[in-house]
């Protein structure tokens, strides 16, 4: 095949043009786009059948990891949640009673009230002390009605009422949105930082390369959290911005020396060379043969940085540090402001649902993570 | 071997320097000054407005003002509270600091040397029953929400079971007729318990080197501890006035530390594991079966020790998780170290002591990280002989 032989009007559909007939080659009609696109849709077909193929192998080294697939059962319920509601707060729950941060509800209980050291069971007694406060000629032994704030679970509320009368269940569901957006504001930036530097780093060596792991130090030194708390203290942090912060502490500190090591193993190899010579700009190979072969060990580590960033998120709305409505950090936060935090088992609604679901999620992301290091990481899977 | 652990020195002093650089002029981009609160108070009079400039060194320019930081804070000057006017921060600083090394040294201790141990054997019975519910411990205590875990624990210990103190680092009433602060219990405590540790791991090392003579070694093991336990007693005993005091902050830190091990302890086990998986795999343990030596040589003396070593490098991440979950446990158990210090500062806008607390905190990752080269140097001949 030379290129001579083609009329200059169909100069546009050398690509791939190996898939064709030789008899043919000479006797392109002028302008004949519709040959172009089918060979260009070959090769897209192409390039997906090799992506199907690949993600059907590693699809399959994924699952013999029991912990990758609970990890993403985890993962899958949440976002269920996430999306549940919405749909329930335009469908069965009113705006008034079920909204998480403005809703109301007090629901009323008739209760017996006793003498404060009798009481034995707070679901049908109340203890004199406290309803004196609603009504100061109460006594023992007389039949009241209790607004509760917070309610016992419910068929109404499943998972009763926070202190201040909104519904748990509610609060929780719409805490998980919170959670995967910064998740994802965290893992996507974390990823581009440190997989962009990374290669960067790599492939050109010398000085940048020592600027950027001097950074990676400083980075990888400061804790987190911390650091987290002392910003949140000084500005309005939001959720985008937190997950922002997040992603770039972590994408400039430990994941860029990762990725770093790995992009140097890649740099070695033949076939950068090969397109050295073929004529390749910088550029085109970092971004067309260092960046791909990166990205599984990169995707590993998005994982992990989701974690922190769910953690962190938590932890700074539990101080009381995030400029957010409601959160699950906040659960725990009214929770302890209000002064439940040490009542047992009494108030569980108002601890569990809410550390349960920044725990779980965390640990459905991080299991995840350990399910990818079983694919990328040849050496830890079971001889 | 000293010329690599001082080069390291050199570079962390840098770090540390452009880490304060970085947390100076961030405390100059958040919106209102902190001199503003001071100085923007109409009723001051102006002779005392002028003073307060010149105090705060407002007259400056903004790099005279960093510059001027920067060389005080060298010379152990961080500036003086707001919220404690006119208390120094480097005062604060240095009364809370033993109680965050002393929960950080004894949680890390702990949650390392058990973490050790049992990702060995995890590893080692991989596929077992035993393997995955360690595991899936591991993973809750590692991914666990730290605030939430705290409290747990306190409902559970203090409130259920009703062993140990809910919060605090003493009995405020048993020390209301006390001539002496707590520090003058709490840093012979730190000094002692530092000196019995490092006793201790020397027998343990001098035991392990005369092993080829079974005498020699069990003295050093047997003696080696009644000498560091009877040391340790005796000391205690013999200040007599001090004693209950020292079994009250003792008392005291059992819950916390437990929390702060605990959380790292998950970390630290999930990296032993992984690690030592990757070191099973090698052909010199397969050798070292072939060779008909016992399964606890080949655990313990060929995997093990190899799969140490990219645990000790991944220790360097691990140690900032143990001070952020360290930091987040003290404010839960009103644990008055650094974490407290510095949510209070950062909380209640006292610039130069959130500044200063947080710049300790730094202090205390690099020492941890110093620590953890040392270490890795031991472990590593091939550094230690380059």
């Amino acid at each position: 095949m030379s290129v001579s032989q083609q009329p200059p009007e169909s100069a546009n559909a050398p690509v791939g043009t190996e898939t064709m007939e030789p008899d043919h080659q000479g006797y392109l009609p002028p302008g004949s786009d519709g040959d172009a696109d089918v060979v260009h849709q070959n090769r897209l077909v192409l390039r997906w059948k090799l992506f199907k193929r690949s993600f059907k192998q590693n699809w399959s080294l994924f699952a013999d990891s029991k912990i990758g697939l609970l990890g993403l059962a985890i993962i899958f319920v949440f976002a269920l949640m996430g999306i549940a509601h919405p749909i329930l707060m335009a469908t069965v729950w009113e705006d008034a009673i079920y909204d998480p941060v403005i809703g109301y509800d007090a629901p009323q209980a008739e209760k017996t009230v006793v003498p404060d050291a009798e009481l034995t069971d707070p679901q049908t007694e109340v203890a004199l002390s406290s309803a004196l406060l609603d009504n100061p000629l109460v006594q023992p032994g007389d039949t009241v009605i209790i607004s509760e704030q917070p309610a016992n679970p419910s068929s109404k509320h499943l998972l009763g009422t926070d202190p201040l009368g909104r519904d748990v269940l509610s609060q929780l569901l719409f805490g998980t949105r919170a959670a995967f957006a910064m998740g994802v504001i965290a893992a996507i930036v974390t990823v581009i930082f440190g997989t962009v530097l990374g290669s960067i780093a790599a492939y050109y060596g010398g000085w940048i390369d020592g600027a950027v792991m001097r950074t990676a130090d400083l980075f990888l030194l400061i804790p987190l959290i911390p650091v987290l708390i002392f910003i949140g203290g000084l500005f309005k942090v939001g959720l985008f911005s937190l997950g922002l912060l997040i992603g770039v502490l972590s994408g400039l500190g430990p994941v860029a020396i990762v990725l770093k090591s790995q992009a140097l193993s890649v740099k070695v190899k033949p076939f950068i060379d090969a397109a050295k010579v073929a004529g390749g700009s910088d550029f085109r190979i970092i971004t067309r043969h260092i960046i791909p072969n990166v990205l599984p060990l990169s995707f590993l580590y998005m994982m992990f940085t989701v974690t922190a960033a769910i953690a962190g998120e938590a932890t700074l709305s539990f101080f009381g540090l995030l400029e957010v409505d409601m959160s699950w950090g906040i659960m725990i936060h009214t929770a302890q402001t209000q002064g439940y935090l040490l009542r047992g088992t009494d108030f569980w609604w108002l601890l569990l649902p809410a550390g349960g679901a920044v725990t779980l999620l965390s640990a459905g992301f991080y299991l995840v993570g350990r399910g990818l290091d079983e694919v990328v990481n040849p050496r830890l899977r079971a001889r | 071997m000293f010329k690599t652990i001082s080069l390291r020195l050199v570079q962390m002093l840098i770090l540390f320097v452009v880490f304060l650089t970085l947390l100076f002029f961030l405390i100059q981009l958040a919106p209102g000054s902190p001199a503003d609160r001071f100085i923007g108070n109409p009723q001051i009079p102006p002779q005392a407005r002028q003073l307060l400039i010149e105090r705060f060194g407002l007259d400056q320019s903004l790099w005279g003002q960093y510059w001027s930081y920067i060389t005080a804070f060298f010379q152990g000057d961080l500036g003086v509270s707001f919220n404690q006017y006119p208390r120094p921060v480097m005062d604060i600083i240095l009364e809370r600091m033993p109680r965050t090394i002393w929960l950080f040294f004894g949680a890390t201790v702990l949650a390392y040397y058990f973490g050790f141990i049992l990702g060995k054997y995890l590893a080692w019975r991989r596929g077992g029953f035993s393997e995955y519910s360690i595991t899936i411990i591991g993973v809750f205590l590692f991914t666990v929400f730290v605030p939430w875990f705290a409290i747990m624990m306190i409902w559970f210990w203090s409130f259920i079971l009703g062993i140990f103190p809910t919060g605090k680092f003493l009995d405020p009433v048993l020390w209301r007729s006390v001539d002496f602060s707590a520090n003058d219990v709490f840093v012979p405590l730190i000094v002692t318990a530092f000196a019995a540790l490092i006793g201790a791991g020397l027998f343990t090392y001098l035991a392990k080197r005369f092993r080829g003579r079974p005498g020699l070694s069990r003295l050093f093991s047997w003696g080696g501890s009644i000498v560091v336990v009877g040391g340790f007693v005796l000391y205690w005993a013999s200040v007599s006035d001090k004693t209950t005091y020292a079994l009250d902050i003792a008392y005291h830190t059992v819950l916390p530390t437990m929390t702060v091990a605990l959380i790292a302890f998950g970390g630290v086990m999930l990296l032993m594991r992984t690690s030592m998986l990757e070191t099973l795999a090698e052909d010199y343990i397969l050798t070292a079966r072939a060779k008909g030596l016992p399964d606890s040589v080949v655990r313990d003396r060929h995997a093990a020790r190899n799969a140490l070593l990219p645990v000790v490098t991944s220790l360097v991440l691990a140690l900032a998780t143990i001070i952020g979950g360290g930091i987040v446990t003290e404010t839960i158990f009103a644990w008055p170290g650094l974490g407290l210090t510095l949510l209070q500062s950062a909380v209640s806008g006292d610039h130069p002591l959130a500044l200063g607390a947080l710049a300790f905190v730094g202090v205390l990752a690099l020492v941890g990280h110093l620590v953890v080269d040392i270490l890795y140097t031991y472990l590593d001949p091939r550094i230690r002989f380059d």
